[in-house]
């Protein structure tokens, strides 16, 4: 009895060499992008590094959790909204915005978290659906206009890189966003290895054994619901100094969608999923717009059910149903079950 | 007091238009456990698709008859084309197909129709019926003929072979199967049906909030809310849930201004799921451990 | 008893990557009844599935010299199988009636059809009592009886059972067998029966096949293998 140990649940998964190498270049690769891209080419880079946060907080809730939420661009209008009346009512510095906005959206979602855990499924998706649809139409409100600028939003203005840097200011709020994002992720992929990430992920499988197993599915749930609209709330914020601009049709229910739509794109139930997520949702308008310009969203459309075709478990999925069967090709008499993946993919 | 027994008769005009989308939905929620959010641009576009016909000189009720027609062929091929393919796939994953979907007959319609504004017109006299102050022609026609709509499709699937045969495909595919039903055609009628419905509503509903690609979002929204809080997996119900939101909207409206009343209904609504998560009159699912 | 009605030779199945059946072969009488015998996990229900077409199969099924092997379910339902599932398959929703009227629905002889209804409700008259009650609210039994009277609706050439005796009492089982040879006396309906209850099947069927781990170990006279010593010990307890 004394010989078998039971698996430590503190014992966390390194990441691969493989995987620690793949991280380090992809931060070379982002850290020399501003240098060789243009100005326009850098802000939008920037806006897929807020997307990439956003979707990594939807992921938490969407696909480690399984709450289905379609009005996360609520969180992202409250960030944004957070960081341009600090900065533009209260004179706070742009950098000292962000923890602000996370800590109101820790708190707004934690607090949505309570009520919605009640609802399952389609009920949760028509609630924070019905959130997304009311956000622009409270940011409009009458009484709220001195704060908000009713219809006409607050500008912020863009940040200067610090003296001496030699950076110009879009190239500066890149690497201020990638900062974060760095930072975030590192915390995300600490936080879902663990304990916490089996937690979450058992309360999406099998909440009845999960609750059997002493997990508090109301405490979570609620949590996980805050932390999403946190990371979410941060994407706003940054989002909001890169644009220099919040008005509240900006983020109207489509926001929500695209949110949800680059999640699923990206991959459910992963980090790296958030990365390319953001890209397809950042680029790939663009890239239908190019493609015809009487009816872009048409050919997005035709995007977006052409990837369900192709990858219905999203990037990440596909790349991993991709490596697992290079790996049984490569050793065909190897063990049949997927390897354990640590780190990115946490599942 | 004269005012809101308007607003409540006209609710109830509007909570039909509501109750036939909400039916589409839970039609197709029942058979596939998935609510297609495309349901109000497929009926834009058949909308659009009589608008055309009427256009051309057809006369309206025979624009009508080949508008349904066509919309449920559609949905026929639709559901065939391109749902089935991928109805394997992860639930999220049809969401997004369901999204991509809505988002194609937006932008197509706003292609070629443009995204202005045009007037839809009614089949209903101008003048109200017997000069009443309550209720237009137009109010009380398109309650006429939801109602008629919807005891066609209650007569469908309660009295004929086939309509038992969609509600067993349904309920349970595989004892469906193994009584010689051919599940995936179900299907496939089940979403020609919902296509049909979609365009009865649209045309009933655009003379009101004119033509124009994005004029199903708020009421498909409204038709969801209703579907839901009458119960998602209950037809009934949610008939029921589209009249109440009809009233509830336009009595919110009626107090609360125009503007928010979007937001108000949404929140009454999902305050009552949160009461009563299965909705007024859906199954409570107990979970047996 | 020299036709035969359904012919399996070299019948491999399997769920996804893992193969339940390893090359079987029976008949069916036409107008007889066939048992297959086997412990859990055998492959019982996997043959019935395999024979409608609900698993995927290698090798030859032939119903009447027609190949059905590959075949999709519903198309094989309208050659005449009618299958009564484990688990009964009951449309828990529908009532007693309509669960009748959909096993009827691939029948185009209307009066025929009204018919069977008396019929059946002569086999089973306590469903008759039940006609309007939501079939979800009957007890084992009943929804068992209910069963076989939605396939009998069908009016098969060769009906499938799946262990009908499971989680019954055993009077009701004694019925429901008793009505099973009264079904095949009188309406000439052959029977493929899976049974868990070796000397139930046995004193009903004509033939029996013994599987073991997706193999047929024994094959006989339903009098041979009863007299088979090692079933005897095996599967008959004595």
């Amino acid at each position: 009895m004394a010989d078998t140990e039971l698996p430590s649940s503190t014992v966390k998964p390194a990441l691969s060499r493989q995987q620690l190498a793949g991280i380090v270049v992809l931060l070379v690769v982002a850290c020399a992008l501003p240098f060789v891209l243009g100005n326009y080419r850098v802000f939008q880079l920037t806006l897929a590094l807020a997307y990439a946060i956003a979707l990594l907080g939807l992921n938490m809730l969407t696909g480690y959790n399984g709450q289905i939420s379609l009005g996360h661009g609520a969180f992202y209008a409250i960030g944004a909204y957070t960081a341009a009346i600090l900065m533009d009512k209260f004179g706070f510095p742009y950098w000292a915005t962000i923890p602000v906005a996370g800590i109101v959206c820790l708190v707004a979602g934690f607090l949505f978290g309570l009520p919605a855990l009640r609802l399952e499924g389609l009920y949760l998706a028509l609630a924070t659906f019905a959130l997304g649809v009311a956000m622009p139409q409270i940011l409009k409100y009458k009484a709220l206009e001195p704060w908000t600028g009713g219809v006409m939003g607050v500008v912020i203005t863009k940040p200067d890189a610090p003296e001496g840097s030699g950076l110009n200011q879009d190239q500066w709020l890149y690497f201020f966003t990638l900062a974060w994002a760095v930072l975030l992720f590192f915390a995300a992929w600490n936080l879902l290895r663990g304990r916490v990430g089996r937690a979450l992920m058992a309360i999406r499988d099998q909440p009845v054994a999960a609750q059997a197993m002493g997990v508090d599915n109301a405490l979570y749930k609620s949590l996980t619901f805050g932390v999403s609209a946190l990371y979410t709330g941060i994407a706003g914020a940054l989002g909001a100094i890169a644009v220099q601009f919040v008005a509240p049709d900006s983020f109207n229910v489509f926001l929500s969608i695209t949110l949800i739509v680059g999640v699923v794109v990206g991959g459910l139930a992963s980090i790296s999923g958030a990365l390319y997520g953001a890209l397809f949702i950042q680029f790939i308008p663009n890239v239908a717009d190019q493609i015809s310009k009487a009816a872009p969203w048409a050919i997005y459309g035709v995007f977006l059910i052409a990837f369900m075709y192709v990858m219905p478990s999203g990037v990440a999925g596909f790349i991993r149903m991709a490596r697992i069967r290079l790996q049984r090709w490569r050793a065909p008499d190897g063990p049949r079950c997927a390897s354990v993946s640590s780190g990115k993919e946490a599942r | 007091m004269d005012l809101l027994i308007h607003q409540v008769l006209s609710g109830l005009a509007t909570g039909g238009i509501y109750a036939s989308l909400a039916l589409a939905l839970v039609m197709i929620y029942q058979a596939t456990h998935l609510v297609n959010f495309a349901q109000g641009e497929i009926a834009m576009f058949a909308t659009y698709l009589a608008w055309t016909l009427i256009q051309a000189g057809v006369p309206y009720w025979g624009a009508f008859f080949i508008t349904v027609v066509s919309a449920f062929v559609g949905g026929v091929v639709i559901e065939r084309v391109i749902v089935q393919p991928v109805e394997n796939s992860p639930v999220l994953a049809l969401v997004i197909v369901f999204i991509g979907l809505l988002v194609i007959f937006n932008s197509v319609a706003g292609w070629i129709y443009t995204y202005t504004i045009k007037p839809f017109p009614s089949p209903f006299p101008e003048q109200p019926l017997f000069g009443n102050t309550y209720l237009s022609s137009h109010d009380l026609g398109s309650a006429c003929v939801t109602l008629v709509v919807l005891l066609l499709v209650f007569g469908f699937f309660r009295f004929t072979p086939l309509g038992l045969a969609m509600r067993a495909a349904a309920q349970n595919p595989v004892s469906s199967k193994l009584v010689g039903v051919r599940v995936g055609w179900m299907l496939a009628l089940g979403w020609g049906l919902a296509a049909a419905i979609g365009a009865v509503a649209g045309m009933m509903v655009a003379p009101i909030v004119f033509l124009e690609p994005n004029m199903m979002g708020g009421i498909l929204l409204y038709a969801f809310a209703g579907a839901l809080l009458g119960g998602i997996d209950n037809p009934g119900g949610a008939v029921l849930g589209g009249f109440i939101v009809g009233v509830l909207e336009n009595v919110v409206g009626m107090y609360l201004g125009s503007e928010i009343k979007l937001t108000v209904a949404l929140v009454v609504i999902i305050a009552v799921l949160v009461v009563r998560p299965s909705g007024l009159f859906g199954k409570v699912h107990v979970v047996r451990v | 008893m020299t036709d035969v009605l359904l012919q399996v030779r070299g019948l491999h199945a399997q769920y996804g990557n893992t193969r339940v059946l390893h090359g079987i072969d029976f008949d069916v009488a036409q107008g007889g009844i066939t048992t297959i015998l086997g412990a859990n996990g055998a492959g019982k229900t996997t043959t019935l599935r395999a024979v409608c077409g609900m698993v995927r199969t290698q090798g030859e099924i032939l119903l009447a010299g027609a190949r059905i092997q590959g075949v999709p379910t519903e198309n094989i339902v309208r050659q005449g199988v009618a299958h009564v599932p484990d688990g009964r398959g009951t449309f828990l929703n529908f009532t007693v009636e309509e669960n009748l009227r959909i096993g009827a629905y691939t029948r185009k002889d209307k009066a025929q059809v009204q018919q069977d209804y008396e019929r059946i409700f002569g086999y089973f008259p306590m469903l008759k009592a039940r006609r309007k009650q939501q079939a979800g609210t009957l007890s084992g039994g009943e929804q068992q009886m209910l069963a076989v009277s939605r396939a009998l609706m069908l009016k098969p050439r060769l009906l499938l059972l799946d262990e009908p005796s499971f989680g019954l009492a055993p009077l009701i089982v004694r019925e429901l067998f008793e009505i099973f040879r009264t079904i095949n006396r009188q309406d000439g309906i052959s029977m493929l029966l899976v049974e868990q209850n070796a000397s139930l099947a046995l004193k009903l069927a004509d033939h029996a096949y013994l599987l073991e781990t997706g193999r047929v170990v024994r094959a006989g006279t339903a009098e041979s293998i009863r007299n088979d010593e090692a079933v005897r010990r095996s599967y008959l307890g004595y």
